[in-house]
């Protein structure tokens, strides 16, 4: 009798702490968005900030550069007219990051793919943690090889105008976004019934066939989520772009040019900005858009992952 | 009026000293320039071994950030890559009615590096001014060959950044396609590996790179960067790096400058890749911290 009071004691302590973990971690996030948010919110309110830089100024065309050659978009915040457009950041991390999942995506949904239908079960236990080990190289340690080995190969063989691009960046970003995608999509796919398959097979499908036209579909949403998160985690990579990009703010479509991203472009100002200035305020504000970006693609990928959970245990149709 | 002086000297030692006393050391703290920081702490270092009692600190922050805190009293010896502003100098007069002491302490030269299969041999200001704001963007129109030029330049929160676009671009701005790189180190290995490139950064870098004579304008003779056309000031990106106190220094401060300008100070600055002071400069400085403050012990 006493033993089970004490049992009963002692799951509600630990209850009882595990949701206070939970709660501290959460408030944590909470209190990290408001402070960078309290941080951004001048850029939109404040006058001081007004007389230096306004969200005209941020987003819209301006008439910077010389009347012979006209430059609507710069960013170049240390000048004696501090300039501080956001389309050249804004269209660099774009650029980076759709290079990055266009090397990442098809080769690790193809990975997964191999591992889950085609590999023998000893190989399939090999591959896995080996790409999974790539999710824990540091990312400096990426960057570094894309400075200095992965930019060199590339020039060699494409003679780029610039030696560090998006090219460059992009492909060293897939590297660390590959264990993302692989890993989701991995999941995703063994998580269809072994019935799916024999079924196929009973039709007559090769285990190709039953793949590519049933198991992959059916594990479409799961990949999809893994290719969403990998997307927030390369539009928020901050190492990699910083050493392999080149970080000039070039406003152009051109992948083999130097790009500058929103993160990089944090990591390397902030630190020297002065206090409360201007440009403190609007090294904030690209904070919160980057936070509000990762935040949004996360919570779509959580939901896809939900919608197949439910797609395969036969809730929906 | 001088032994009143001396006892006040003595109050304001004995006040400093109290509120040290419980580290039982000294403390000088140095803040400024990011240029100047390895040198200061080189400094601090073997000054700091010859003299166990003191205690020196050395920050960064920028030689703005280092000027500020001379303004507001929480710094004793600011080191500063440029000469203070006047409105700088009125400030430190208005908040602690104190003149400002400007002591040369060394000098640095920013080279401009070319890779060595380029066959440009020497650029005017001018035309460096012209590449690096993006009217001249191929190297034909500067002697060289028929191939765009790649700039490499350095983060906006470096001081070689603003110094260069002060001294070389005459405050235009910087071109966007100019590559921010982290450090002069990786500015040199850019330009290292690119043939089409060109970089800037401290003299005492250049390694697998060619540093290219500069001249004034396009009339006057190129001079190559090397330590006698540094200290001879013939060497047109040139400057001096300096440490400002707010008045005259006393005590530990006032040692630790004098031993900064004297042979041995001097020889800290070589090892760590800037230029000495020329002996007629070094002599100027030395003279500077000598001579005892009027401006003060008259508002006093």
């Amino acid at each position: 009798m006493a033993s089970r009071a004490q049992h009963r004691w002692k799951d509600w302590l630990i209850e009882r702490v595990i949701y206070l973990a939970a709660v501290v971690a959460i408030s944590l996030i909470i209190l990290i968005f408001l402070f960078v948010g309290r941080e951004a919110l001048p850029v939109l309110i404040s006058a001081e900030v007004h007389e230096e830089v306004t969200l005209d100024n941020l987003l819209l065309a301006q008439e910077y550069g010389t009347p012979g050659a006209r430059l609507p978009y710069v960013w170049q915040p240390v000048s004696e007219v501090p300039k501080y457009s956001l389309m050249p950041l804004f269209l660099g991390t774009l650029k980076v990051t759709l290079m990055a999942m266009l090397f990442a995506t098809p080769l690790a949904i193809a990975a997964a793919i191999y591992t889950t239908e085609f590999a023998p079960r000893w190989l399939r236990e090999a591959i896995k943690p080996v790409v999974e080990l790539l999710a824990g190289i540091p990312s400096v340690v990426l960057g570094f090889f894309a400075l200095i080995v992965l930019a060199s190969w590339l020039q060699d063989v494409f003679r780029f105008d610039f030696r560090l691009n998006a090219i460059n960046a992009g492909i060293a970003l897939g590297l660390a976004v590959i264990p993302i995608i692989y890993t989701i999509s991995e999941d995703a796919l063994s998580a269809v019934p072994r019935s799916y398959r024999n079924a196929a097979y009973a039709l007559g499908a090769s285990p190709w066939q039953a793949a590519w036209g049933v198991v992959l579909p059916a594990a479409l949403p799961g990949v999809f989520a893994g290719v969403v998160l990998g997307f927030g985690r390369a539009v928020g990579e901050t190492m990699i772009v910083l050493m392999a990009s080149g970080n000039a703010a070039i406003t152009s479509w051109n992948f083999a040019e130097s790009v500058r991203t929103l993160s990089a472009t944090i990591a390397a100002e902030l630190a020297e900005v002065v206090f409360g200035s201007a440009h403190y305020h609007v090294l904030f504000l690209i904070g919160t858009l980057l936070f509000a970006i990762t935040f949004v693609l996360n919570w779509l990928g959580a939901q896809m992952v939900g919608r197949l959970r439910r797609r395969l245990t036969g809730a929906v149709r | 009026m001088k032994s009143k002086l001396e006892i006040l000297a003595v109050l304001l030692v004995l006040l400093v000293g109290t509120s040290v006393l419980l580290a039982q050391q000294r403390n000088i703290t140095v803040k400024g320039s990011d240029t100047m920081v390895i040198l200061g702490q080189r400094w601090a270092e073997v000054y700091m071994q010859k003299h166990p009692s003191v205690a020196i600190q050395v920050t960064g922050g920028g030689s703005g950030t280092g000027i500020a805190a001379l303004i507001n009293g929480t710094t004793d010896i600011v080191e500063a890559s440029r000469p203070m502003k006047d409105r700088e100098i009125a400030d430190l007069r208005a908040k602690r009615s104190k003149e400002a002491l400007e002591l040369p302490v060394a000098v640095d030269g920013l080279a401009v590096y070319l890779n060595e299969q380029n066959p440009v041999s020497e650029l005017s200001l001018q035309q460096l001014k012209a590449i690096y704001t993006g009217v001249v963007r191929n190297w034909k129109e500067v002697g060289g060959r028929d191939e765009r030029i790649v700039l490499y330049g350095r983060e906006n929160n470096s001081g070689t950044y603003v110094y260069f676009k002060e001294h070389v671009l005459e405050n235009a701005d910087y071109y966007p396609t100019v590559q921010a790189l982290p450090g002069t180190a990786a500015v040199i290995n850019a330009v290292a590996k690119d043939p089409r490139g060109i970089g800037y950064g401290g003299i005492a870098y250049a390694k697998g790179v060619k540093a290219i004579p500069v001249k004034k304008d396009a009339n006057s003779p190129s001079f190559e960067p090397t330590m006698e056309n540094v200290l001879a000031a013939r060497y047109p990106i040139s400057r001096y790096l300096y440490w400002y106190f707010a008045g005259q220094p006393s005590g530990e401060v006032r040692a630790f400058a004098q031993w900064v300008v004297s042979k041995e100070g001097q020889q800290v600055v070589k090892d760590v890749g800037y230029y000495p002071l020329g002996e007629n400069d070094r002599l100027a400085s030395v003279a500077k911290l000598a001579r005892k403050e009027e401006k003060t012990t008259a508002k006093q």
